[in-house]
């Protein structure tokens, strides 16, 4: 009987982030994630959107006696093999490109590679519907 | 069956690209046929009003994306009256979108499975 509960306990989170990485909500954002994971639960997937996007840039550079929340998320995905999805509209509005896009507009400037994916809101939609829960940070 | 979705979209428009950003995630979940809602919010509800002059600002028109959102199989749209009012939008009808009190408000947001708040 205990195992049954504890199995149903588990949830399938899908975790949005509005909010730049400098930001309070960033950060606690990530630690929902760590903790979900820790707790057992799983993450469908990670959607930046918006100023959310800026937690995906290599440019970002923080100092040094500071969190440096990109890096953070970074390890935190490629070492969990998260699903991490950068929209790709609001991503490149803030001129967070990965290597495909800058070579599709001719720009120099690269600031996202893999574990990132820029993909479109459909990725949300579909997060939405897999997920038992949809976490939002940093939203209005 | 779908899980639904309620977009607030709390931005006006002119602000940034929060209320455009907001809308384009109603778009998509309509081209995707998924049960979604559009509620206009606080200073969201300023999307709705008459006669904005976007090109003045340099920026496109919000307003006819809105009026597309019907084209998308988008229908569920609400405003919260009094964010309206106290902002000199009146009562009326505003946009096809249908004026809600709090209290319906409340009653909404406990109908769709996920909210997101922009």
């Amino acid at each position: 009987m205990a195992a049954v509960l504890l199995i149903e306990s588990v949830m399938k989170f899908a975790i949005a982030l509005f909010s730049a990485a400098h930001a309070p909500s960033s950060r606690r954002a990530l630690l929902f994630a760590q903790a979900a994971l820790a707790g057992g639960h799983e993450i469908v997937r990670l959607f930046f959107y918006q100023d959310g996007v800026y937690n995906a840039s290599d440019a970002v550079v923080t100092p040094q006696d500071e969190l440096d929340l990109p890096r953070q998320w970074r390890s935190f995905i490629a070492e969990q093999n998260l699903d991490g999805v950068v929209c790709i509209a609001a991503a490149l509005r803030r001129g967070v490109l990965n290597a495909e896009e800058a070579g599709r507009y001719q720009r120099d400037a690269v600031a996202v590679s893999a574990p990132w994916e820029l993909s479109g809101l459909g990725q949300l939609h579909d997060a939405v519907q897999d997920a038992d829960r949809l976490i939002c940070f940093g939203g209005a | 069956m779908a899980k639904s979705l309620l977009i607030i979209s709390r931005q006006s428009p002119w602000s940034g690209p929060g209320a455009r950003e907001a809308l384009d995630i109603v778009l998509a979940g309509g081209a995707f046929d998924l049960p979604i809602g559009l509620l206009f919010l606080d200073d969201g509800v300023l999307q709705l009003a008459a006669g904005q002059n976007a090109k003045a600002l340099q920026q496109k028109d919000l307003s006819a994306n809105l009026q597309a959102l019907p084209m998308f199989g988008v229908e569920e749209l609400f405003y919260c009256a009094d964010s309206a009012s106290v902002r000199g939008l009146g009562d009326r009808s505003l946009n096809e979108a249908q004026p809600l009190a709090a209290e319906q408000i409340t009653a909404l947001i406990d109908r769709y499975d996920q909210v997101i708040t922009l």
